[in-house]
């Protein structure tokens, strides 16, 4: 373990990891989430830019107002196809346990740090938990909704009455969407190491430890015992 | 484009004032009266409006009524409708409206238009689409009460009636008012036009017709487009004429409360991490937490 190299071509290319440092997602999750975020940032931006006067500048972003028209619902629709992918890759262990209730009921103890009050946590917390469900009814409001208000192609088959239902739906589904990415967002930058995750794949035994200490005990004894993991 | 912007009123997706300088023009602005009373049906308004705006619609086919084309279109601005109605004495009542858009005082179409300046009031009542910034996002279509917007299968561009707005601005009436044989559509001053509706009201009852009336909806504020009618109390029996329209309580949630509330609620979703950040500062993995997990995965190992 002291040998372990202080720079390591192979961790720099992404392809092997530095021994001592955990896979937390690989190559394939991570390209997958972030296509979805830079088809969400898109998406969100072109949207707001027709929700409210004060964001229309933002319409300038993907070539003026026609062409925000144009292109949103098939960034729409990207987002929604890429997360059906990570989506199910990251179902399995967002599902709500019991520990999970205890952890939101302490919400005082997690947002003032003190983490060390806190039940064990396994591959995600239930914040990260909450955020994913609201991430999957979010989409599936705006896809349904988005389609119903889809003026090109599909608005003609709903009545009125419909398309002005799906229209106000539409942007509250994108309301709550966007908070919950801002959410996201805030508590990856918060959470030190949470961002190396995601760009570079790993984290350290520490933060593992520390943040997901169940998960940190499953990998370590998956470590010892190969046969032993769950999945 | 027709009128100059001192004259424009209100502004779609613009939240300050249009200028205000000039006072409201003299008896609440023009109005089209529509006597559905005295019209025939000849259609001359509706080839006026393809004349005087230069638009073809395609030809349709003939399904066996005199209404033609069958809806109003990007290229059709005015339509006669025609309704077959049999009144509680047994007899027929055809029941024509010429239809098209009601220039309403409170429009539903530019309040639901994202797009700064695609849909524009003007301060005589008119209620125009300026389609070089239209988006083609058919909001207008959502907002709108009286179903009137369309928008082009060729362009993507929002297209209705503009009351010949580009006539009324160097003061000539709109084509179509010049087309009518009859005198069943007037336009003037929208307080004359209520005038001579009046009278028009009085010899309807003076004749049998008890429920004759005005269609001026206040639910939308009064309109600049009025129709004189026989059963005023049924205003639906003309092809589906609301009855009381106003615009959709889902649209003033949508393009009314919801905007500033949405987007303050992103604000301030934003702002409170971010002041949790400076208050609260990181949550980071120090020396200990390495060490700690270091000693717990090098414990199993020790037998």
């Amino acid at each position: 373990m002291s040998a372990t190299p202080q720079f390591n071509e192979a961790d720099r290319a992404g392809a092997h990891p530095r021994r001592d440092l955990i896979v937390r997602y690989d190559a394939g999750e991570r390209t997958n989430h972030w296509l979805g975020a830079i088809a969400f940032v898109l998406a969100a931006l072109s949207g707001l830019a027709l929700f409210h006067p004060a964001l229309f500048f933002l319409s300038n972003l993907l070539g003026g107002g026609p062409w925000t028209r144009i292109l949103h619902p098939y960034l729409g629709l990207a987002m929604c196809l890429l997360f059906v992918f990570l989506g199910s890759r990251v179902a399995r262990d967002n599902r709500m346990q019991p520990r999970d209730w205890q952890w939101l009921r302490q919400y005082r103890d997690v947002i003032e740090n003190r983490e060390d009050r806190l039940p064990e946590v396994g591959r995600y917390n239930a914040g990260q938990k909450l955020v994913f469900y609201s991430v999957v009814a979010c989409l599936t409001l705006l896809l349904l909704t988005g389609l119903i208000i889809w003026r090109v192609y599909t608005a003609d088959y709903f009545s009125v009455g419909v398309i002005r239902l799906g229209s106000v739906l539409h942007a509250i589904a994108a309301l709550v969407l966007i908070c919950t990415i801002i959410v996201h967002v805030y508590a990856a930058i918060w959470v030190k190491g949470s961002v190396r995750a995601m760009t570079r794949g790993t984290v350290t035994p520490g933060w593992a430890w520390k943040h997901h200490r169940a998960w940190f005990r499953e990998i370590m004894s998956h470590a010892k015992n190969p046969r032993s993991r769950p999945d | 484009m027709a009128l100059q912007s001192l004259d424009i009123v209100r502004r779609s997706a613009t939240t300050t004032r249009s200028p205000q300088i000039r006072q409201a023009p003299a008896g609440g602005g023009v109005a089209k009266l529509i006597d559905t009373t005295k019209c025939i049906g000849c259609k001359a308004c509706q080839v006026a409006c393809m004349e005087w705006n230069d638009l073809r619609d395609e030809i349709g086919t003939n399904i066996g009524q005199y209404q033609n084309p069958h809806d109003l279109s990007a290229s059709s601005w005015t339509l006669m409708r025609f309704a077959e109605v049999e009144n509680p004495k047994g007899d027929l009542e055809w029941l024509i409206r010429k239809d098209g858009c009601m220039h309403c005082a409170d429009p539903g179409c530019l309040k639901a238009c994202p797009s700064p300046g695609a849909i524009v009031q003007y301060a005589n009542g008119i209620v125009d689409f300026h389609e070089e910034n239209c988006i083609g996002c058919g909001y207008c279509v959502t907002g709108c009460p009286f179903d009137i917007p369309r928008i082009s299968k060729k362009d993507h561009k929002a297209y209705k009636c503009t009351l010949c707005s580009d006539r009324v601005a160097v003061g000539l009436e709109p084509a179509c008012i010049k087309s009518c044989p009859t005198g069943a559509l007037v336009f003037g001053t929208k307080e004359d036009m209520q005038q001579h509706a009046a009278e028009r009201v009085e010899d309807l009852k003076s004749r049998g017709f008890e429920h004759a009336g005005l269609y001026d909806p206040a639910g939308v504020h009064g309109t600049h487009v009025m129709y004189v009618l026989h059963h005023a109390d049924q205003p639906q029996l003309y092809s589906g004429l609301p009855q009381d329209p106003h615009i959709s309580p889902t649209v003033r949630l949508w393009k009314g409360f919801a905007k500033p509330l949405g987007v303050a609620l992103m604000a301030f979703a934003a702002l409170a991490g971010f002041f949790h950040y400076i208050r609260v500062g990181p949550d980071e993995t120090d020396e200990h937490d390495e060490a700690a997990a270091d000693a717990a995965s090098q414990r199993p190992e020790k037998p």
